[in-house]
């Protein structure tokens, strides 16, 4: 089976064709250079994003809202995570409910969905 | 007075600019008014979307009501300024003749106008039009200049008449449409589409382009009213382009043509087009049309620049045919019938308001003067027209002038909040009040803040914040 | 009014600003830096996505925690910063220059200073500017304005999105719209290739199976109140083909056409702009026609870069400080665009010292040859593998490409 896609290593954006052999070994074409076929690998065998969002912050109780208060905190995965699974991971980022203060770099969900990447707070937000 | 109670001397049907002056000449009686509107706030019909010129008085010839209440109306717009700040200059007119041929019509112009008694009108050779306007072609053969014409804000004028009226006792209810209407022997029954209803001696249908559906549900006369649409771009106030006075063509039988419009607020307006169209509520603009814009103000100033367009946009103007149709109806009892109010209805407003008062007094209304009217509105300050030391006076009493909302027309909270205060609470509404959003970034900073002020000071959630009323919500969901 | 006086005022706190005051810093001159946002960082803020940095921290970063680094150095140093400030007016009186500000919890502000470095940034052009007809719905948002609402407010503009254009952010919140559970229908570019860089087409766009329409002109927005869709059409051999136009059904549009250099205060103070990049025409010292004031970043030209944005500021910044200290530039030397490049910036270069140009270019190419020539000699050529408009090219030169050069010589870049 052939598959096209773009490398997107660099600004070249060589256009690769990947073949999958029966024993799943995988040929690359197209590529300029070696990490073309390593990006093809990886995008066709594992592909993985980082993924950045919002979370929600928990209201403070007995105050009236304030329009001027932070809505959202936001965050990131500390390394690129699997693709399929991301919708999942989305999920569960938007059901998180964050207390303030929260900090730069503050792990937020440790090794989410058990990918062994964190989810942490990419601003701090008082 | 009878505030807040149901039943009125007049329902005046429409708050564009005639019902707007209709209800204010008449606030200065001891009567009980009330102004309803369809929309969601006042002048979001033909009035928001126009020229906005004070015509000179030379277009039409005075065989025509339009064209007495024109010449009536303009000068009554100087009083009017002082009483109500709202942004109008005298800055006169130029129509520029680029033929020869042209200089026939122009001089026919130029008499008409001194028939009809406008001030200072004059004809103007070459020289004299590129010294009264020196960014014009130098293709230009001659003109007229109309030293009378000037320029006016038309929602501005429409929202100071209503705040005014208002403060002298007119009742204003928006989102109000007529739904229908019984005459009871004595006086009206009037309900709206969402179930309202008013009690009327008297009716004043100035419902603009929907005037002849009023006029339908009360049993009026048969008529239709027309809409014809113009499609305008607005450039930004850096232009080099900008003419200190307005520029008009040449017209034509059918329209007055596309003009060149220096604003009071200091931008620029071209347009109008001129399309007769089935919808009157088809607001949309085409490629070929505002080509046509463009491709017509420049041959009057080849300067302007499509690179100075921060936006287009279209009005519809109402017309029957070739007049106003102001009169009592002879059909349905206890009903004015204020119609096919076309160009120069802006200018003929002031007059129109007066015309229809006189109406009503030979039908038998009696008025009788309000002692207590006060036709004086306060003035609002506007961080736009202050220097810095004036605007740190002002941020010392109230801080909210110190926070910048709109950056590209100068725009504080202070203002927008003042806007939501006084019933602007759609995104429009808001920016007709304060310019917030009109400018070159076209709400692309401010949008957001506005949509928060509007929220805080009215409480109404993210879901209820709308452009111009139902059906337009800006948000549609929240994360 | 209160007055205060510092050796240099920067306008602007996002990451242009933030670098050129800590460069000023650097050098033991005081500054103060005013925004009209009550945080320092811009629009980086809003950026929440990642890809930011591989520069100047040699790792990727989110917008937020490029601006936080930056402002964390702020806060350690002398720097005064005036936030929720909006500077209204830059006049001189002398050799001083008068900055007016006015913020609610300050009233009016005056600050003198010798210097001033202008980094105001830019902002998105709008559907006025392009001249898209149609009706006027709500539901037209720029995509920035949409990124603010989304990222910042926690709103959800619209459900059912369309893109017009193909620049970064519009990508990026193709992205972001998808990611909340909005369905994004197409991308629409008037050229034949994207503006944007190829990684957000893979990873925006194919990602979530969004087409994108290249050669395609939207024609118009339709939708009475709230949008209901847009009409596009293609254009073939350079000729529009309206017979050939088809809708889109949504209620939301972004449009992500182009950025332009906020300028206003600049041309109020006086100032010359460039009509290329709509920043003002500076010296090698990106000093503009007003001494002592200076410009970088956005507000000098668009970078795609928040890297290169730093760089640049950083230089402004340090030049600004020679300026306080009474450093002129001894002769400089004009830079002519040649073939195939839009502008260059600056539009001179010092020969005496090393000198960093930005460009743009107006081709797509592999295999380019990019050349600098003083009086017709090549004094400086470098291949490049891939060229596109949308990537902001930069060159180093300095005495040893430069030593030859007479007052009257002339430095031409070009791209071959």
């Amino acid at each position: 089976m052939k598959e096209e896609l773009t490398c997107i290593t660099c600004p070249l954006g060589c256009r690769l064709v990947a073949e999958r052999g029966e024993d799943g070994s995988l040929a690359v074409s197209g590529n300029r250079c070696p990490r073309g076929a390593a990006y093809a690998r990886e995008e066709l065998l594992a592909p993985k994003r980082v993924v950045t969002a919002t979370c929600r912050i928990a209201p403070a109780s007995g105050t009236r809202r304030d329009e001027a208060a932070p809505r959202r905190v936001p965050v990131k995965t500390s390394a690129p995570f699997p693709k399929e699974r991301v919708p999942e991971l989305l999920a569960e980022i938007y059901r998180l409910e964050l207390a303030l203060p929260v900090a730069r770099g503050a792990v937020l969900l440790a090794d989410a969905l058990g990918s062994g990447v964190d989810l942490v707070a990419t601003r701090s937000v008082e | 007075m009878k505030a807040g109670s149901e039943s009125f001397d007049v329902v005046v049907v429409g708050a564009g600019v005639c019902g707007a002056n209709i209800a204010r000449r008449l606030s200065q009686y001891e009567l009980d008014v009330a102004l309803v509107e369809k929309e969601a706030d006042v002048s979001f019909g033909v009035s928001k979307a126009n020229s906005g010129i004070v015509h000179g008085g030379f277009h039409h010839d005075r065989k025509y009501l339009k064209s007495r209440l024109e010449v009536q109306g303009a000068m009554l717009f100087d009083r009017l300024r002082a009483e109500l700040d709202f942004p109008f200059v005298r800055c006169g007119i130029l129509v520029a003749a680029m033929h020869e041929d042209e200089m026939r019509s122009v001089e026919q112009l130029y008499m008409r106008g001194v028939d009809n008694g406008a001030i200072g009108i004059e004809m103007c050779s070459r020289e004299r039009m590129l010294e009264l306007e020196p960014k014009l072609s130098p293709d230009v053969v001659g003109g007229l200049h109309a030293p009378g014409g000037g320029i006016v804000e038309p929602y501005r004028f429409v929202f100071s008449l209503v705040e005014s009226a208002q403060k002298n006792g007119v009742r204003l209810m928006t989102g109000w449409k007529l739904a229908r209407g019984q005459w009871r022997g004595d006086r009206w029954e009037l309900g709206s589409e969402d179930g309202r209803s008013l009690r009327a001696r008297w009716v004043v249908n100035a419902a603009g382009l929907y005037a002849d559906e009023v006029s339908r549900l009360l049993g009026g006369e048969d008529f239709a009213v027309h809409g014809r649409k113009g499609e305008y771009y607005l450039l930004d106030r850096m232009t080099k382009s900008r003419p200190g006075k307005v520029v008009f063509p040449v017209p034509t039988s059918l329209s007055k043509g596309m003009l060149i419009v220096p604003t009071v607020e200091g931008t620029v307006l071209l347009g109008p087009t001129a399309t007769s169209v089935e919808d009157k509520e088809d607001f949309s603009t085409t490629r070929d049309q505002l080509d046509t814009v463009l491709n017509s103000a420049r041959n009057l100033i080849p300067g302007i620049s499509e690179s100075d367009v921060i936006t287009s946009f279209a009005g519809i103007r109402s017309f029957i045919e070739e007049d106003f149709y102001i009169e009592v109806s002879k059909r349905a009892p206890g009903l004015v019938q204020v119609a096919g109010i076309q160009s120069p209805g802006l200018t003929a407003s002031p007059a129109i308001g007066e015309y229809v008062k006189e109406l009503l007094k030979k039908a038998g209304l009696r008025l009788v003067e309000k002692p207590g009217y006060d036709p004086f509105v306060p003035k609002l300050p506007r961080a736009k027209d202050l220097g810095p030391f004036e605007l740190d006076e002002l941020v010392a009493r109230n801080p909210a002038y110190g926070e910048m909302v709109c950056r590209c027309e100068r725009v504080t909270e202070a203002e927008i909040v003042e806007a939501v205060r006084r019933g602007h609470r759609t995104l429009d509404g808001v920016k007709y009040f304060t310019r917030a959003q009109m400018g070159r970034c076209q709400g692309g900073f401010c949008t957001y803040k506005i949509i928060k002020i509007i929220m805080r000071e009215t409480g109404m959630g993210y879901d209820e914040v709308t452009k111009r009323g139902p059906g337009s919500r800006v948000l549609k969901g929240e994360l | 009014m209160r007055e205060l006086r510092y050796d240099a005022v920067v306008v602007g706190g996002g990451a242009a600003g933030m670098a050129a005051a800590l460069a000023l810093d650097s050098r033991g001159k005081s500054c103060a830096v005013v925004d009209r946002e009550p945080s320092l960082g811009g629009i980086l803020l809003q950026c929440v996505h990642n890809g930011f940095g591989l520069i100047e921290f040699d790792e990727e970063l989110t917008g937020p925690e490029f601006a936080e680094r930056f402002a964390a150095r702020l806060a350690d140093s002398r720097i005064a910063t005036f936030l929720g400030a909006t500077v209204l007016e830059i006049a001189e009186e002398g050799e001083e220059k008068l900055v007016f500000c006015v913020s609610p919890s300050l009233g009016g502000l005056r600050i003198r200073a010798r210097a001033v470095v202008l980094a105001m940034g830019c902002r998105e052009r709008n559907r006025g500017n392009i001249r898209i007809p149609g009706t006027r719905p709500a539901g037209v948002y720029t995509a920035g304005l949409a990124q603010r609402l989304v990222n910042i407010e926690g709103y959800v503009p619209g459900k059912d999105v369309v893109v017009v254009g193909s620049g970064d952010i519009g990508l990026i919140m193709a992205r972001r719209m998808s990611w909340i559970g909005c369905k994004v229908h197409a991308a629409v570019e008037i050229l034949p290739y994207p503006s944007g860089l190829a990684r957000n087409i893979v990873q925006c766009l194919r990602d979530f199976s969004i087409p994108l329409y290249l050669s395609h002109l939207t024609t118009s927005v339709y939708g009475r109140d709230r949008v209901e869709g847009v009409e596009v059409a293609p254009i073939e051999d350079g000729a529009l083909q309206p017979e050939k136009s088809f809708r889109i059904p949504c209620d939301t549009v972004l449009l992500s056409v182009g950025l332009v250099p906020e300028n206003e205060l600049s041309k109020g103070a006086g100032i010359e702009l460039n009509p290329t990049t709509g920043g003002p025409i500076v010296d090698s010292t990106l000093m503009t026609s007003r001494g002592g004031i200076f410009a970088c970043g956005n507000v000098l030209h668009v970078h795609d870069l928040v890297d290169y944005v730093a760089e640049e500021a950083r230089r402004a910044g340090l030049f600004a400080a020679d300026w306080l200290e009474g450093r002129r530039p001894r002769k400089e030397l004009r830079v002519k665009v040649g073939p195939n490049l839009r502008y260059v910036a600056p539009g001179k270069v010092d020969p005496s010292r090393e000198n960093k140009l930005y460009m743009r270019t107006m081709i797509v190419k592999n295999e380019a040859l990019f050349e600098a020539r003083l009086d017709n000699a090549v004094v400086k050529s470098v291949k490049k593998a891939h060229i596109q408009p949308s990537e902001m090219l930069s060159l180093s030169l300095g005495p040893a490409e430069l030593e030859r050069a007479r007052p009257d010589s002339m430095l031409e870049l070009s791209i071959q």
